[in-house]
């Protein structure tokens, strides 16, 4: 390119010139844009590390880590987070006891039984379903979900547990069904051939020949939905209500530490002080969580794929 | 039929019969799925419809149902869309551009890779309190478009790299080949030809990436998004409210003529994230058809 | 005198076999296009039949409709009769998981579960409700295969890890471990190199004696070691069925013999 006894004339090199300015140019501003992604990442954790060491200052983090009581913003204060996590953890596997199981048998029905139109009609329903605001699922469960319930269950308080578990659920179902879906549709045809060819049932090929062979996949359905459970906001903050709460029960109020964030943010709590610190130290809290089951489910993904040629 | 013993027979009855049952178990909760969506809708319509009418639409927040309306909101969530498509999709196609075509295979490359992996798995609160000590606090932007802009931005930006980075997949090796045979710079293929082949992809997973940014509601209220707001911004810097917002303001009073506002402004944010999804299959198709 | 004696085991073998499976005009339609033509012919008990022609002919087509493995295509349709010992395998009561469990397959590819060897061979047994032991079934399975002696003591490893040869191998273990009355065999050796395919040739011959054997291939000349007879489809048409020897050296139709002889296809 630089030996110009290969150029067949001037008027190119001058072109060729000011191209390769451009070029450097352009890619000097491709770069940093593809650095913002990880500044996002550095700042997110330099932020929450700096604001929850200004917090552990104050509070100690036996005191946050392990104390049983959340009472921030009166005095006496105090700022166990572990009522928080537990109403966090009641959400979660509550909703993955009802998202799991039927996110699963949609995903087989779509991927082993129904014929080409009705995938076609039922997969962009799912992913309509999927993406549905938050906050709607919410109005679904004050309005509609919890009334349901109170019909049942007559003495269920107005903001209850098990309400926002069931929208949550409903929510992260479709992220199961279609990604479960595509996991169990990369198993190569070839061996659902091998199984029917020594005499199987559709039962049998699915459950023990095909969800095996997608199941990392399948996990990471199940991890990647689990944490969009931790870290949901509107429905859990709507339905569930904000009384920190470490009883087993999903029939009364509870605080989760999303629904925790937004009551802070929503009120007038002046920055700088204490209780506006605790913001930081349980986004930390809510962000290593996700992150681990990212990362574990990134992880599966990686070393479980099962390689078809 | 008498290719099996009868006690294989009898095995092999039970053995469908669960097979059967399977099947069915599964196209039901299939179907209830969609049922349940179908419930979700109704229920949210029969509330809302009522409240639904022009002066709905035209009017700012108020004390009196019967006076209030979403414009403030609906105004505030345009802002936001323009404003977060002009910031988000330069950046985000940008960095996908970037990591398809120019950068090396390497550990750099997949740390970025394994980060936005990552990043796409955050809970949107986070951003929200990126934003809040960021662009609130630390650039001294304030409540303001701006802040709500950026925030999101930052929220949307691996949805967009991501889906992206599909888009120029699917482009094939030979038309980069025969660009850059023809004595075309990398940039210059890129421009030219990666770009325009993958263009339909990338649109649609810009608008779906967009709409999950107008649906979002934490990381709104966490940069302080106000609930009531009985004035339109007129620019960048102005206090604003948006259609989630408002939503969340109504839902959680207890009186059940807000309710019913909460549900008939949830009609209309449907209805934008509707119209968004159509424009997004409407470009592929056009575009899809001149590309054939 | 390997040959001599092998011609002279036909012979001797051909006054006793009985008819297997009997095809009666059988047509195989794809959207209502046959892709197999009014097909006629015997399969032999103990015999192994070849079927052999250019690809696209339409004998994948018609190996796949004899344990109905054609289900599972959208759009597919069969016409005529298929007797598997006298009864027809698409009659209203035939139920196709029966089929399968009587008449087995070996694919083109090797396409091992991703399971552990043992269990490759073990699942089909199970799930159809063996009640013997399952260790020997394993044993004897793997042996009849060729394959025990190299795997043995690896029962629990991944069939993954295997080569493609061995994999292949495992896949007709997994087969024979149903102890089926007919193992169809989809160009079993295609995706196989020389040697490993000499070592499924060899298997053929051990097989014959306990089991009858249909294989579809591309290559005439494995046809001509392994068969003893062969049927030669073009079209989708049978074009000529009969004794191996005599397909391959006294064709009595002219396009048999331009085929054989390779001067087309």
């Amino acid at each position: 390119m630089n030996d110009p006894a290969n150029n067949s004339g001037l008027s190119f090199s001058i072109h060729k010139g000011v191209t390769r300015w451009g070029e450097t140019g352009i890619k000097f501003w491709l770069r940093i844009c593809t650095a913002i992604s990880l500044f996002t990442t550095i700042a997110i954790v330099v932020l929450l590390l700096v604001e929850s060491f200004g917090f552990f200052r104050e509070v100690s983090p036996i005191e946050f880590f392990f104390g049983t009581r959340w009472v921030p913003l009166l005095k006496p204060s105090s700022y166990g987070v572990l009522p928080l996590l537990w109403g966090t953890m009641l959400i979660t596997v509550g909703a993955a006891v009802i998202a799991i199981p039927l996110g699963l048998a949609s995903a087989i029905y779509l991927s082993e039984y129904a014929n080409d139109q009705v995938r076609a009609w039922i997969k962009p329903v799912l992913e309509l379903l999927a993406g549905i605001p938050t906050v709607v699922y919410g109005y679904f469960a004050l309005t509609f979900v919890t009334p349901a319930l109170r019909s049942v269950i007559p003495d269920i308080q107005v903001f209850n547990a098990l309400s926002a578990a069931i929208v949550v659920g409903i929510m992260i179902l479709p992220t199961i069904a279609t990604l479960s879906d595509n996991a169990l549709r990369a198993v190569p045809v070839s061996l659902r051939q091998a199984a029917y060819a020594v005499g199987a049932t559709s039962y049998e090929v699915t459950t023990s020949i095909v969800v095996p062979a997608g199941l990392s996949g399948v996990m990471a359905s199940f991890l990647l939905a689990i944490s969009r459970a931790i870290g949901e906001t509107m429905a859990v903050t709507l339905a569930a209500g904000q009384t920190p709460n470490l009883d087993l029960t999903l029939l009364e109020s509870i605080q989760t530490m999303t629904a925790y964030i937004v009551q802070i943010s929503l009120g007038d709590t002046p920055s700088g002080g204490i209780a506006y610190q605790t913001l930081f130290a349980v986004a930390a809290v809510l962000f290593a969580i996700t992150l681990m089951i990212n990362v574990i489910s990134q992880w599966i993904l990686g070393r479980f794929r099962e390689v078809y040629d | 039929m008498a290719f099996l013993s009868e006690k294989e027979q009898k095995h092999l009855v039970n053995r469908h019969r669960k097979s059967k049952l399977f099947a069915l178990l599964c196209a039901f909760v299939t179907w209830s799925s969609v049922f349940l969506l179908g419930i979700l809708l109704v229920n949210i319509a029969m509330d809302g419809l009522g409240w639904l009418d022009w002066q709905f639409i035209t009017s700012f927040p108020s004390r009196i149902p019967a006076q209030a309306g979403i414009k403030s909101a609906l105004v505030g969530t345009l802002w936001l869309i323009v404003m977060i498509a002009f910031i988000a999709i330069p950046i985000g196609v940008s960095a996908a551009l970037y990591l398809e075509e120019f950068s090396k295979r390497g550990r750099l490359a997949t740390l970025i890779e394994v980060n936005i992996a990552n990043l796409s798995g955050v809970p949107s609160i986070v951003y929200g309190i990126l934003g809040l000590a960021i662009f609130v606090r630390f650039f001294g932007l304030e409540r303001s478009l701006i802040s709500g802009a950026l925030t999101m931005s930052l929220l949307i930006l691996p949805v967009i790299i991501i889906a992206s980075r599909e888009a120029i997949k699917t482009v094939p090796m030979s038309i980069r080949y025969a660009a850059l045979s023809l004595g075309a710079t990398r940039w210059q293929t890129t421009w030219s030809h990666v770009l325009p082949s993958a263009f339909p992809g990338i649109m649609t997973g810009v608008i779906l990436a967009l709409s999950r940014a107008i649906g979002e509601t934490a990381p709104l209220i966490l940069i302080g998004a106000a609930s009531y707001v009985a004035f339109l911004p007129k620019g960048p810097m102005d206090s604003f409210t948006a259609l989630p917002i408002q939503i969340y303001s109504w839902a959680s009073r207890p009186q059940v003529e807000f309710q019913e506002l909460a549900a008939a402004g949830i009609l209309v944010l449907l209805a934008v994230l509707l119209l968004m999804n159509a424009t997004a299959i409407y470009i592929r198709n056009k575009t899809e058809k001149r590309l054939k | 005198m390997a040959q001599a004696e092998y011609v002279d085991a036909t012979t001797e073998k051909k006054k006793t076999s009985e008819a297997v499976l009997e095809l009666q005009e059988v047509s195989v339609l794809y959207s209502g296009k046959p892709a197999v033509k009014k097909v006629s012919c015997t399969i032999w008990r103990n015999r192994i039949t070849s079927i052999i022609g250019p690809s696209g002919c339409g004998k994948s087509t018609l190996l796949r409709s004899l344990n109905r493995m054609n289900d599972f295509v959208d759009g597919v349709s069969i016409e005529g009769n298929i007797l598997f010992v006298g009864q027809n395998l698409y009659g209203d009561a035939v139920d196709p998981v029966e089929v399968r469990r009587r008449i087995g397959m070996v694919f083109q590819k090797p396409n091992p579960f991703p399971k552990s060897i043992y269990n490759n061979i073990s699942w089909g047994p199970s799930i159809n409700g063996y009640s013997g032991s399952m260790d020997e079934l394993v044993e004897r399975s793997l042996q009849q295969a060729a394959l025990w002696d190299e795997v043995k003591d690896r029962l629990q490893e991944s069939a993954l890890n295997l080569s493609g040869g061995q994999q292949q191998r495992l896949c007709i273990a997994r087969a024979l471990a149903m102890e089926p009355q007919v193992l169809l065999m989809d160009e079993p050796c295609s995706a196989l190199d020389p040697i490993s395919t000499a070592h499924i040739e060899d298997l053929l011959f051990e097989l014959q004696s306990r089991y009858t054997i249909v294989i579809v291939t591309h290559n005439m000349q494995q046809a001509a070691r392994v068969s003893d007879y062969t049927a030669f489809m073009e079209m989708g048409n049978l074009v000529e069925f009969g004794e191996t020897d005599q397909i391959f050296t006294r064709p009595e139709k002219k396009r048999t013999e331009e085929y054989v002889t390779g001067r087309f296809g």
